[in-house]
């Protein structure tokens, strides 16, 4: 067993088995659910735009070279400066050869997933700048030292209690119970940062390639302050981000709402197009894009999964599914978490090191079925474990499977093991649920099934 | 070669092997699926799905001002243009307002000189200390969204970035003509009026700022303003 | 009409009432029945666990010997799932594919069969108890099969279905999943029976057996009170 298996293994039981923790989930979640069931009746018809969405995104796909040259065309005709990066390295490296040239101390965030997929801040702290998250979910984990527990609610995973102690200890405020009063804490201590910082660096939930333009959607503000402040403003995306009309957000907005945090539209919706404009009061002086590959193209060239790319993060997969809610957000060990994270984990950072994540699933697909673009995420699931079964068979699993096939084909075979499993079965109580229980896997917290006196078959046979 | 020459090459060595049309199924009749007829695209067909619009102009308003009470958005209609700057004395009065700012548009500019408060005009550039000690940012729009309750405006045509997120309280002046029904004639307004050389900032404000990233328990005023009022002047 | 009955191999070795009550359902209603002994399983758990070639071998015979079968009606959504969606998937472009196309259209999960293919909705049963719904995933979502259980539920005497909280929300069973990682499957499972415990049913009904098994094996570990059962099991009831 790999070691990565065994971390994710010894992690999911502990948290599956955290009552504590499964409470707080469900509370949180329930609240989601009943918002978005709300908001999605609202729409003439969801599953209607659910298949326009998917469609707009596979339109996007079927020719990501020309939106991108066309998206990057016009950013750079109004002075913006896009760099493309093959991988997190090469990105890391760009962004900081933009803060080094401009002699920056203070680096301040709005929250971005590929931000956290090439570890920038890691890299940005080692370099001696000072970063700071600025939504406060992302602000809270950032605290903590931790990676966000989920892609839309970063600090879901705590109570106010928790984050009263936390800010108490990092921030010296005094102790509250209440989260309006928490908000204001990290409202006041993140308004110095951003008047202070040299730079501001965005995500992005949409790149728009006919205006060339960057769609960022938030609620708090923080992110239209880091794109209003600093001096130089970065983005940095990944190249499956192109919607391909300005228009088409008037639909994907308000899905990525209604999908992401069953609100009818989120509170604010902005488009970038590039630095501050003549006879703009304010606005960065400098703005660069980075677009990020990092193994995009390889999904991308994986026609089957190629979908996988229309994803727009919502985190509705996440909220949905029975195994994320069971074994938490950072049991997953990855910046995409849930069953996105699942499928697309093994594209870019390698199958037989993260196939385990797709053997993880019931398959019972409340993802696909919520999923805003119509992603065929638990057949994917099934993908992955064809394509590494393939690509490396476990050869006890195969030969395993070579004789279930061969019995599954004779009836005389079949008709053996059912003799052996009645045989066998009175012993089974012998050792059932301990150490030497062949089917411990099961009867650790399981009965067993009987095998019945008389078969479906024997039955069957005695009636004619 | 350039990484930009790379990345163009790898997506179109990619894309020689086509995707199947969503919503299928493998194995399913292939024809359906992989159909080189063009996608139903969100921009043309948004209208037909997104939730419905009364055709009226007094139900839009209606749902406007609905939108803003679920919202928690302090929209208030008055009678005209010339009623913007006793608005303003109300509520400079009322919540002890020591310092605005604001920009110098057509609305904003006559509203706010009745105002017997300094005001900051950013226009011309400003210090972000001066307008942090701001209790409230007067802005003019470029529409209001019947549909979401939304106001749009861009660094053109609201004074920048800043004004509009960083004082506590933002206060909207806006036409009754600027009601817009939905999300789509809200973009083809966009289109038709910067097309030829578009803000580098353009956004849609839903309701004051919020959060609910401790326990999923709304609060208002994360970062951006804790109150949002919306004025807006029948003819 | 001739019926041909797929038992899946957990149903033929623990739960053989659930195929006997819809033999005995079926020829109520005056369909011919006939079951191939031969035909033992879909195939599921090799294609589950990505061994595709493996699959092919079980899921060609069946192909084969359904061939000539007029309507298959079979005993697990699950099961269904596997023909009817995935067969197709694993036959995708290989000769086989017309005649997994064929089979998938004619291959019915039992609630399905009754309410959509005869449209027959009371079966004369009466069970005088109180019950939950439990939808098996394979059927709720490869095969959206949510209303026909529930439509033969409402016309059963004597009978009343509560709604338990998250009745769609898998139980943890997953097939292969279940033993490979058992703790989540547990919590999963866990979470289910406490949902139906909440509704004070005497009785988690489900079309799905493979669940079943999972809910029933908990239950029983834990020692609690509510029951599980089949559907058909109900239905064949009076």
């Amino acid at each position: 067993m790999s070691e990565i298996l065994k971390l994710f293994k010894a992690q999911a039981s502990k948290v599956a088995g955290d009552l504590r923790h499964r409470s707080l989930i469900q509370t949180a979640l329930g609240k989601y659910e009943t918002q978005r069931d709300r908001r999605k009746a609202a729409f003439q018809s969801w599953e209607e735009a659910r298949q326009v969405a998917a469609e707009t995104k596979w339109e996007a796909m079927r020719s990501l070279d020309e939106h991108l040259v066309s998206f990057v065309n016009k950013l750079e005709a109004r002075g913006t400066r896009v760099h493309w990066a093959s991988n997190g390295v090469q990105a890391r490296d760009i962004i900081l050869g933009v803060i080094r040239a401009k002699k920056a101390r203070c680096v301040i965030k709005s929250k971005a997933m590929t931000a956290e997929e090439i570890h920038l801040n890691e890299a940005m702290e080692k370099e001696g700048y000072e970063v700071v998250e600025s939504d406060l979910g992302e602000f809270i984990v950032q605290l903590r030292k931790e990676a966000p527990y989920h892609i839309v609610f970063p600090a879901m995973h705590l109570t106010r209690d928790e984050i009263s102690d936390l800010f108490h200890r990092e921030l010296g405020s005094a102790q509250t119970s209440d989260p309006e009063e928490l908000t204001m804490i990290a409202r006041r201590a993140l308004r110095k940062k951003y008047i202070a910082a040299d730079i501001g660096i965005t995500g992005a939930n949409f790149a728009i390639a006919e205006t060339g333009m960057i769609s960022i959607t938030e609620n708090e503000g923080n992110a239209r302050l880091t794109a209003a402040l600093p001096k130089t403003m970065i983005t940095l995306l990944g190249i499956e981000k192109v919607l391909p009309r300005m228009a088409d957000l008037a639909l994907f907005l308000p899905m990525l709402a209604t999908a992401g945090a069953g609100q009818p539209i989120t509170c604010y919706n902005s488009l970038y197009g590039g630095p501050r404009r003549p006879g703009e009061p304010d606005g960065p002086e400098e703005y660069h894009v980075v677009l990020l590959d990092n193994r995009r193209t390889e999904l991308l060239a994986d026609a089957e999964q190629r979908d996988a790319l229309h994803c727009i993060r919502c985190g509705a997969c996440l909220n949905v599914c029975p195994i994320y809610r069971n074994v938490g957000g950072h049991t997953y060990g990855t910046t995409y978490s849930g069953p996105i994270g699942s499928v697309i984990t093994p594209h870019l950072r390698g199958l037989q090191d993260w196939k385990h994540l797709s053997a993880a699933s019931s398959l019972c697909g409340a993802c696909t079925e919520t999923c805003p673009v119509k992603i065929n995420l638990h057949h994917h699931l099934l993908h992955n474990r064809r394509n590494a079964a393939a690509q490396n068979p476990n050869w006890i699993e195969k030969t395993a499977f070579r004789v279930f096939g061969t019995v599954m084909n004779s009836l005389a075979l079949y008709r053996v093991v059912r003799a052996a499993a009645r045989c066998l079965q009175p012993l089974h109580g012998l050792v059932k649920g301990g150490p030497f229980d062949p089917a411990r896997a099961w009867t650790k917290t399981r009965e067993l099934a009987p095998v019945a006196p008389k078969t479906f078959r024997e039955q069957w046979k005695e009636r004619a | 070669m350039t990484e930009r020459e790379n990345i163009l090459g790898r997506i179109r060595e990619a894309l020689k092997t086509p995707a199947p049309r969503p919503g299928g199924h493998a194995g399913q009749d292939h024809d359906s699926l992989t159909a080189s007829s063009p996608a139903r695209t969100a921009a043309v067909h948004a209208r037909e799905w997104l939730p419905p619009v009364p055709e009226t102009a007094e139900g839009q308003l209606a749902l406007f001002a609905a939108h803003s009470a679920d919202l928690k958005t302090d929209f208030r209609t008055l009678p005209d243009a010339d009623a913007f700057a006793s608005a303003l004395r109300d509520l400079a009065a009322q919540l002890g307002w020591k310092r605005v700012a604001s920009h110098n548009g057509d609305l904003t500019f006559r509203a706010t000189e009745g105002l017997d408060l300094p005001i900051l005009r950013v226009d011309a550039g400003y210090d972000v200390n001066e307008m942090e000690d701001c209790d409230a940012g007067v802005t003019e729009c470029d529409a209001l969204v019947a549909q979401t309750g939304s106001v749009v405006l861009t660094s053109r045509s609201a004074g920048g970035r800043a004004l509009s997120v960083l004082p506590p309280h933002h206060v909207v002046l806006a036409r009754l003509s600027q009601l817009v029904r939905d999300l789509p004639a809200a973009f083809a307004l966009l289109q038709a009026k910067y097309s030829y050389d578009y803000p580098s900032f353009m956004t849609f404000i839903t309701g004051p700022s919020r959060t609910g990233d401790i326990e999923r328990i709304l609060v208002l005023g994360a970062h951006g303003p804790k109150k949002l009022t919306i004025l807006c002047a029948d003819h | 009409m001739k019926v041909t009955l797929f038992i899946p191999c957990f149903v033929d070795l623990c739960f053989p009432r659930v195929g006997m009550s819809m033999v005995t359902i079926l020829e109520r209603l005056g369909h011919q029945v006939t079951f191939h002994e031969d035909v033992i399983c879909c195939g599921q758990p090799a294609f589950n666990s990505g061994f595709w070639e493996e699959t092919r071998v079980v899921a060609r015979k069946v192909l084969q010997r359904l061939e000539s079968s007029e309507a298959v009606v079979i005993a697990s959504g699950s099961c269904g799932a596997m023909m009817k969606v995935f067969y197709p998937e694993i036959f995708d472009h290989a000769p086989e594919a017309p005649a997994a196309r064929a089979l998938a259209a004619k291959c019915f999960e039992f609630s399905e069969f009754l309410v959509n293919r005869l449209g027959v909705t009371d079966l004369g049963a009466r069970f005088p108890a109180k019950v939950t719904f439990h939808d098996g995933c394979h059927g709720l979502r490869e095969l959206g099969a949510k209303k026909p259980a529930r439509a033969l539920l409402s016309r059963v005497k004597d009978l009343t279905l509560v709604e338990m909280k998250d009745a769609e929300t898998c139980c943890g069973f997953g097939g292969t999943f279940a033993a490979k990682f058992p703790m989540i499957s547990t919590a999963m499972g866990e979470v289910k029976c406490l949902s139906a415990e909440e509704t004070g049913a005497d009785y988690i009904v489900s079309n799905d057996s493979s669940c079943l098994m999972h809910v029933q094996g908990l239950l029983d570990r834990q020692g609690k009170k509510v029951k599980t059962i089949h559907l058909a099991e109900i239905l064949a009831s009076a």
